[in-house]
């Protein structure tokens, strides 16, 4: 039998609690906001060396509205939104908050858009490509790692987007063919079966390099006429010459 | 006084070599070499800090020699196994070193945990020195002959067991070794050697898993073992390598790197090939229907093949037969393929055979070797000569290569190469594509001089060069390109969507079409490099370019420091990826070696002189302290330069790192040992007469092995062994009078000197090895022989004077136990 002082006590402490949930809440909006400006600094930056512009604001308001703490371990909560990858376990990174904006940003995904992502990891870069169009189709190959996306993505209220447990070599045929299509998971070659779900007109963003270690992105365009181009593109300004070309 | 535990010494000394290249085997399997390196270079300075704590402690070791000894013999066995296992369950994660502030902590914990057992054998050696005075000649020269046999010992026992059993065996190897030094101190009682042997039993009845290495879940092996229904179907380990063939029967490995994105064809079914853990490649299922093996022809390696008609194909670095398949599509007439590694070979030979489609039987003689030193032997010449690209992707974009000597990229090798090829044959390597440009370039670069060194006036006729998004193949001629070959060049990129970079004519606008990067680096790169501003473009270029030389031959060394603050800067942008990891590492070593090495000779020093202060006791009568320090750092960072340039030189010649290693290492060890032991007869010898036995038996191997590599290279296994060690026997024979000569002199004249000097030489080796390596980088091995030259000059100038006769009472070169931790 529980006495009603201590009944007093548990009430008291879950307000307290509660109390510190919002406080909770208010503090990741602010830590959002402010990886939001240092990207979006950073991205400027950049952009004035490469020429390649500022990204899109509505990527950037994507990045600012997507809870990031929500897909990183709970250990991690702490350096959620620093601007860094952070290890999600099973041996995968979530990547580091300006990459994961280039890449959306270089996808140029529209309202109307029916998007692939082969390699869910934490489910992150779906959350933040869901924000920006229509659909979001998602292939996992990690079989615990694409449960938790599934789960967490369904909780936080994502509903146009679909995960799916399985090999992203052949695409998701049912959907296809894609606007744009990201593939995060590490391949040695691009998978025919995707270059043909990609849509004329269509792009295709790949990260090359390990763990921790995003070297480059390759952006795959499919023009019009269904001709293919291939574009690597490095994440910082850095010319091995400068001053000589 | 009773008699010094020499056997117990020697296995001491067997058992912690046998440990520190085992570590290395089992840190490169847990992580990846540079990290493995630096790690094992830290753990080291036990030796050091034995010295250290001994020079504390020498009341004590008089005291209860036999009790101390044991623990720390026992200390050692026990240590081995269990700060092994500790240290794989610290999360250190090396990835996420700049990321993490925890990072540098736990690597801290690593290097602790690595050091007590080096600690403790060290102790028992140097406790047995300052105990037994009058028989330290014998002492040392049980316990380098003991490191030597714990050298070739470990090589040979890493072929027959797993690196778990080995590390279990040098546990109770510890402690066997205290048992017997209970015994050889005629301990009175028998219950504490059996006590100790018993304790020898413990780690042998652990089980074995508990040691296995636990391999980082970032490396390529543990990431394929995630896909569902993966796993391991067999697995080899030897010193060279683990080598794990994995099958993934519900979602089919692919491997086919960079291939075309106009491809429609897939790879056939595929086992994926890894040697610790990393380098993946595909061991593919064969049939026998040569259609299969269409995506073979959509990556950039099958270039040559559209110049050649039934080519005589010669493959380097073969693997698991992609190359060989490769070459069997396009109708070469014969294949030879040279793989370095058995038991690769026997598995594609042996359980695979059959699914493989005889890649290793009918289809291509194999051949078991190391490249370079198969082609220096060879009499053929050969239509194509294929480099195969073994490494992988995401280690060598990421640096971690860059300490690793490579000689089948060198200027030496291409040259090799060239010479071997028929009239009109093409020399074929393929790398990587890294963003910016560095490995083509630098290949190419190397290509330009190797051509012209080897007379050819217009080395721009001959070579051709082209990307896909993931690797570039360059072709080098025997001869100059045709219009029809160019035709072929252009032909086969325009099909499969590959940019063109370079053949001889080619337009700007020709170049960086169908994969676009910010600008056409390697077209204008490879004009750079044929015109006259050749050096003034390598010197700008914001990576090191500048061609691998079987002197400096680092192929994967990109890094250069003016870039590392732009880098840096540019950490939050995604920059660090682009910094070359395996220098930067290796510097740090350095850093860390140095701070420890200082703590761990100052703090010592610093004690006796309080000490020696508080009882009266004046300053050494004999020898200044400073001098003493002067002439122990520069013998160990001598011997240690010359050991580490001539390995590297020796595994050349011998062709093939790993027996190089413990050749030329056994042959340093042996007759160092006798070196050392005939210096207790050469009374008053003085170490200026050493220090010119050392440069002139230098010079000698210095000019007798460019002969060697040109003229013997066809020798059999056994003769180039013999001349080897011919030559490196009067070398490690003076090599090993330095130290004892000295250390006779300091016990003479400040006999509580001793550990502290011990202590020196501990730390200078570990340094050394670390700075030798930094130094081939820039100024290649024959400058870090000549440099160690020096340095026994300068020994010679600290300590000029002979030995006296009431000083007599040499020891061996304690210096020569140190090996190259990346053994």
């Amino acid at each position: 039998m529980i006495t009603p002082k201590v009944r007093a006590m548990a009430a008291a402490l879950l307000l307290a609690a509660a109390g510190a949930q919002v406080a909770g809440a208010a503090d990741f909006a602010a830590e959002r906001r402010r990886m939001t400006q240092e990207i979006e600094a950073l991205a400027r930056q950049t952009g004035a060396e490469t020429g390649r512009p500022a990204f899109d604001t509505r990527v950037m308001t994507a990045m600012d509205t997507v809870p990031r703490h929500e897909f990183v371990p709970a250990e991690q909560i702490d350096v959620a939104y620093a601007n860094r990858p952070v290890p999600i376990g099973h041996g995968q990174t979530i990547s580091q908050p300006y990459i994961v904006a280039l890449m959306t940003d270089l996808a140029k995904a529209e309202p109307g858009h029916k998007v692939l992502e082969v390699g869910t990891g934490s489910g992150y870069q779906a959350a933040v490509m869901a924000q920006l169009a229509r659909e979001v189709y998602s292939i996992e190959i990690v079989e615990p790692l694409g449960q938790q996306a599934m789960l967490r993505l369904r909780r936080l209220g994502y509903g146009n987007v679909q995960v799916r447990l399985g090999d992203g070599y052949h695409g998701w045929e049912e959907h296809a063919p894609f606007d744009a299509i990201l593939v995060t998971a590490a391949a040695s070659h691009v998978p025919p079966p995707l270059i043909r779900q990609l849509k004329p007109g269509g792009r295709m963003v790949i990260p090359l390099g390990a763990a921790f270690m995003v070297q480059q992105l390759m952006l795959i365009e499919k023009k019009p006429d269904g001709t293919v181009t291939t574009r690597q593109i490095l994440p910082v300004a850095f010319v091995p010459l400068t001053g000589g070309r | 006084m009773a008699a010094a535990p020499l056997i117990a010494v020697a296995l001491v000394s067997a058992a912690a070599l046998a440990y520190e290249i085992l570590l290395m085997r089992l840190f490169s399997v847990i992580l990846w070499h540079h990290f493995a390196y630096m790690i094992i270079s830290l753990a080291l300075l036990g030796w050091g800090a034995s010295g250290a704590l001994l020079t504390l402690a020498q009341a004590a070791v008089r005291k209860h020699f036999a009790p101390l000894f044991c623990a720390a013999a026992s200390g050692f066995g026990l240590g081995a196994i269990a700060c092994f296992m500790l240290a794989q369950r610290v999360p250190f994660n090396p990835l996420e070193m700049f990321w993490d502030p925890r990072q540098p902590g736990w690597l801290l914990a690593v290097y602790l945990l690595l050091l007590l057992p080096f600690l403790c054998a060290g102790a028992c050696v140097c406790m047995t020195l300052s105990r037994f005075r009058g028989q330290v000649s014998r002492i040392y020269s049980v316990d380098i002959l003991g490191a030597g046999a714990g050298s070739l010992g470990i090589v040979a026992l890493l072929f027959v067991l797993s690196p778990a059993d080995a590390l279990q065996l040098i546990g109770a190897l510890g402690c066997v070794a205290a048992a017997v030094g209970w015994i050889e101190c005629g301990g009175r009682r028998r219950w504490p050697a059996l006590a100790l042997l018993a304790l020898a039993g413990v780690p042998l009845v652990l089980p074995s898993e508990w040691m296995a290495p636990a391999m980082s879940p970032y490396k390529e092996l543990s990431q394929t073992l995630r896909i569902p229904g993966a796993r391991v179907v067999a697995q080899r380990s030897s010193p060279l390598g683990l080598v794990s063939v994995v099958e993934s029967p519900r979602i089919p490995l692919r491997h086919a790197p960079g291939l075309s994105l106009t491809a429609s064809t897939e790879p056939p079914p595929q086992w994926g090939v890894f040697t610790d853990g990393e380098g993946l490649n595909a061991l593919t299922r064969f049939d026998g229907r040569r259609g299969t093996l269409a995506h073979l022809d959509q990556i950039s390696s099958a270039l040559p093949y559209h110049l050649l008609r039934a080519p005589h194909v010669l493959v380097l670095g073969a693997g698991a037969g992609q190359d060989v398949l490769q070459a069997h599509y396009h109708g070469a007439r014969r294949i030879d393929a040279v793989e370095l590694n058995p038991q690769i070979v026997e598995l594609v030979q042996g359980p695979f055979a059959a699914a493989a489609g005889g890649v290793y039987g009918p289809m291509a003689h194999v051949h078991v070797a190391e490249a370079r030193g198969f082609i220096a032997a060879s009499r053929e010449r050969y239509d194509l000569i294929q480099v195969a690209l073994l490494d992988s992707f995401s280690a060598s974009s990421a640096g971690l290569y860059a300490l690793a000597e490579n000689y089948l990229y060198t200027v030496e090798a291409l040259q090799d190469d060239l010479r071997h090829l028929q009239p009109g044959g093409l020399l074929a390597v393929t790398r990587w594509v890294t963003l910016p440009a560095r490995d083509a370039l630098k290949l190419f670069a190397a290509a330009v001089v190797a051509l012209e060194r080897s007379g050819v006036g217009d080395p721009a006729s001959r070579l051709a060069l082209i990307r896909s998004w993931k690797t570039a193949t360059l072709l080098v001629k025997n001869g100059a390109l045709t219009p029809e070959d160019i035709a072929a060049v252009k032909a086969f990129c325009v099909a499969r969507s590959f940019d063109l970079a370079f053949y001889p004519g080619m337009r700007q606008g020709e170049a960086n079409r169908f994969n676009v990067v910010e600008g056409p680096d390697l077209f204008d790169g490879a004009q750079a490099l044929l015109g006259p501003e050749r050096g003034e473009f390598m010197g700008r270029y914001k990576f090191h370019i500048e061609p691998a030389t079987d002197d400096k031959p680092h192929f994967f060394h990109f890094f250069k420091w003016r870039s590392l603050p732009e880098l840096l800067a540019l950490k939050e942008q995604g920059g660090l990826p682009l910094i070359e990891w395996g220098y930067p590492v290796l510097v740090a070593t350095l850093v860390q070696a140095l701070v420890a090495s200082l703590l761990l000779i100052g703090l010592p020093l610093a004690w006796v002189a309080r000490s020696g202060a508080l009882r009266g006791v004046s300053a050494t009568p004999g020898v200044s302290r400073g001098r003493v320090l002067v002439y122990f750092l520069a013998i160990g960072f001598g011997f240690m330069f010359i050991e580490i340039a001539f390995i590297q030189k020796f595994v050349l010649f011998l062709s093939h790192p790993l027996y190089a290693i413990a050749v030329v290492l056994f042959a340093f060890l042996l007759f160092a040992g006798i070196g050392s032991g005939v210096s207790a007869r050469l009374e008053g010898c003085p170490v200026l007469a050493v220090a010119a036995g050392i440069a002139m038996s230098a010079a000698l191997c210095l000019l007798v092995l460019p002969w060697l590599f040109k003229h013997a290279m066809g020798l059999p296994d056994a003769a180039r062994i013999l001349i080897a060690v011919t030559l490196i026997a009067p070398l490690a024979f003076f090599m090993g009078m330095p130290f004892p000569l000295g250390l006779a002199r300091v016990e003479a004249a400040e006999a509580r000197l001793v550990p502290w000097a011990w202590g020196i030489n501990g730390c200078a080796s570990v340094t050394a090895a670390v700075l030798a390596t930094l130094l081939a980088i820039h100024i290649g091995f024959t400058a870090v022989v000549v440099a160690a030259l020096l340095l026994y000059g300068v020994a010679a100038a600290a300590l000029p004077g002979g030995l006296d006769s009431a000083s007599a009472s040499p020891k061996d070169d304690r210096s020569s136990k140190r090996l190259d931790p990346r053994g």
